[in-house]
């Protein structure tokens, strides 16, 4: 097993805010792995320091076996990376933000990749539209295309699907699945539920803190909780009372029915007691990712604060 | 490292080719503000320079002459910097440059004098920047006749008393009809090269930074130098025509006559289209917006107006002012302009000049290299 990410003790300050903690992470070649956590948890900051373009003020490690401190260079070569923020010029056509790709990478054969990745993304007739002028969806479509035009063997992307619609989403997905196959490692950061289970493992960071780690059936495991599901008329509207009550961490509605946690169950069977009746029915299931997340962040609040 | 790669240069040159052409405002100001520029500067502000530097050739040994030479000496229009001991040698001390006048007493001054038969002390100008000069002349024309007063007397005074026993003949040279648009019209080159250039690269970084392309230039093994030679690229050429708009309006529009040095003067040029680029280039690694870069080469530019003589001619400037000039780069690239185009001059009469302008694009893009963040910290 040959470790495509290799980072400890990663630590990154701005001013006297300390935005990443004590992160280490390992991902093995050719797997995907999940990066997920709340807005300013530090994700964007840690992915900045895998390709170079942050220092870590302390830590250390390696991506494709290259130190992170100092042979940024040589990754920058062999790495894709995926700006959050559309960072491609929009001032220049579809087609140009390629070749220029291309021709900073010291490609061989650049047309025909350009050409290829035109045709891959569907935009062969717009190839000389303004980058600027696409919608956002089609804009992190291109981003995607530019950033593993070089076939690079790790990728990190940042919210690569944000604002891009399931279709393609889909597309996308099917495609960071057949590179991988192939040997290729993919960070990716998501606030999508639905993405965090297409991937290999992930990895959660609150905070700065990297608090879980895993697959996602560990993951969620790992967190000891507990759900139930209650189904019957106007439920959803119980949640704000429910949440309330001792033993409940959190109560949330989904559609008609209403997923309320906790980790203590003598707690929480008491506190569901008085709902226990008709025309409510309860059902224990396995918590969702999203449950098990929603749990992580509060948890980690309280810790923080 | 990577060593360098000249595709990689190649692909950030294209990439702000392509930027430049699309951004057509911005292009059509680039060529219009030459044109703008020289037809508003017609004129030049006049000025009275004094302590103008002056060679003094006597070819006798008289009590005229030194009275002639003390005269001079406290003046406060000019400053007696140099003897010379040939008339070859005091040529030469105009054509560099160094000295603005070249005043000779002839050998047979006094006895011309005594038999009142003509008598003439030469004066030659450097008359490139008039406006420089003109008080000066003046004052010359009646200065040896006042210094003269008193040693007429006696043996002479019969004569002293009558019409002037000598005169002043003053030879301009360069610029022999005073006109100021020969000065200020090759001096508007370096202004516009400075404006524009400096101003184009300062942005073009800073651009990126705050558009947010530059996370994803970062992240590619571009290195420093080659996104500076990249960019830097498109904007030579630029200059370059802007130089060749300017000195053909100034051929054809303010008849300036240019009298050949073509070799220091592409050589200035190129030097300092590089060096102005640059230096917007090692602006926009200290500024942090556009803004900032925009205020950074304004910042740059007064002094270049002012301090260059440009505006003001450079020997009227105090020596403080002057010592400035010294520093700022469009003082030197005028010089070699005015020289090569006025006067002349060849690369032996203008290398000192070549020389702070090669040091300048040294010094600055040493600057911008260690300047420039390879990360986003
Ligand atoms: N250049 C910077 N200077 C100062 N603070 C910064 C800088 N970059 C990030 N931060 C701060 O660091 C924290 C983490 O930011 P980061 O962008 O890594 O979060 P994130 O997990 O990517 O969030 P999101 O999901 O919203 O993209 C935030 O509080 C942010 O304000
Ligand atoms: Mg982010």
């Amino acid at each position: 097993m040959t470790l495509a990410i290799n980072v400890r003790g990663l630590n990154k300050s701005f001013g006297d805010k300390h935005v990443v903690q004590d992160v280490s992470l390992q991902v093995e070649e050719g797997k995907i792995c999940g990066f997920l956590g709340p807005n300013g948890s530090g994700k964007t900051t840690t992915l900045r320091m895998l390709c170079g373009l942050l220092t870590p003020d302390s830590g250390a490690g390696t991506a494709l076996g290259l130190d992170i401190i100092t042979q940024a260079n040589l990754i920058k070569r062999r790495a894709g990376y995926m700006t959050q923020k559309f960072s491609l010029y929009e001032d220049l056509t579809i087609e140009e933000n390629l070749q220029f790709s291309a021709r900073i990478h010291s490609l061989d054969r650049r047309k025909e990749r350009v050409d290829q990745a035109l045709e891959r993304l569907g935009l062969i007739e717009r190839r000389g539209q303004l980058a600027g002028s696409l919608s956002g969806g089609w804009k992190q479509r291109l981003a995607l295309a530019t950033a593993t035009l070089h076939e690079p063997k790790l990728l990190l992307l940042d919210e690569p699907t944000a604002g891009v619609d399931p279709k393609a989403r889909r597309t996308f997905w099917d495609e960071i699945h057949a590179l991988s196959a192939e040997g290729l490692t993919v960070l990716v950061s998501t606030h999508y539920m639905d993405e965090a289970e297409r991937c290999h493992e992930i990895a959660y960071i609150s905070y700065g803190r990297l608090i879980a780690r895993g697959t996602a059936q560990q993951v969620i495991e790992s967190t000891h909780l507990i759900t139930f599901n209650g189904e019957g008329p106007g439920i959803d509207r119980l949640s704000v009372e429910i949440g309330k009550l001792p033993g409940v961490d959190m109560a949330a509605p989904f559609g008609q029915s209403l997923h309320v946690s906790g980790v203590d169950r003598p707690a929480l069977e008491a506190a569901l007691a008085p709902y226990r009746r008709a025309p409510f029915k309860w059902t224990e299931v396995e918590p969702s990712l999203e449950d098990v997340f929603i749990r992580l962040m509060e948890t980690s609040e309280d810790n923080f604060k | 490292m990577n060593g360098f790669s000249a595709t990689r240069v190649l692909a950030v040159m294209i990439k702000e080719f392509k930027q430049l052409t699309r951004d057509r405002l911005t292009y059509a100001m680039m060529l219009a503000i030459p044109v703008v520029q020289l037809l508003l500067f017609g004129y030049a502000i006049n000025s009275e320079p004094r302590h103008l530097p002056t060679a003094l050739l006597v070819q006798e040994d008289s009590v005229f002459a030194r009275s002639i030479t003390a005269a001079l000496k406290n003046s406060a229009y000019f400053d007696l910097v140099a003897q010379a001991r040939t008339p070859a040698e005091l040529d030469e001390m105009v054509r560099r440059g160094e000295v603005q006048f070249a005043i000779t007493i002839p050998g047979d001054f006094t006895r011309r004098v005594a038999r009142g038969d003509q008598a003439q002390i030469l004066v030659d100008v450097d008359a490139t920047d008039p406006s420089a000069t003109g008080a000066a002349v003046a004052a010359l024309a009646a200065l040896p006749q006042q210094a003269l007063a008193n040693d007429l007397k006696g043996a002479l005074a019969a004569r002293g008393q009558a019409a002037p026993p000598f005169e002043v003949i003053v030879h301009r040279r360069y610029n022999p009809e005073a006109i100021t648009a020969y000065n200020i019209v090759p001096g508007l080159l370096g202004i516009i090269l400075s404006m524009t250039l400096v101003m184009m690269t300062a942005l073009s970084v800073t651009r990126e930074a705050e558009r947010g392309t530059m996370e994803s230039l970062l992240a590619t093994p571009v290195e420093p130098i080659e996104v500076m030679a990249g960019k830097l690229a498109p904007y030579v050429f630029v200059g370059l025509i802007q130089t060749a708009i300017i000195l053909l309006l100034a051929r054809f529009l303010f008849d300036v006559p240019m009298m050949g040095g073509w070799l220091g003067l592409s050589l200035g040029v190129a030097l300092f289209i590089v060096g102005s680029l640059a230096l917007g280039f090692l602006m926009s690694t200290v500024a942090r917006t556009q803004l900032q870069a925009m205020q950074m080469s304004m910042f740059y530019i007064l002094p270049s107006i002012l301090l260059s003589g440009f505006m003001f001619p450079f020997r009227g400037m105090p020596a403080w002012a002057q010592a400035i000039g010294e520093v700022v780069p469009v003082t030197h690239f005028l010089r070699v302009v005015r020289g090569a185009l006025l006067k002349g001059q060849g690369i032996e009469d203008m290398w000192r000049e070549l020389l702070a302008l090669t040091a300048f694009v040294c010094v600055v893009t040493a600057l911008a290299m260690a300047r420039y963040r390879r990360t986003l910290d």
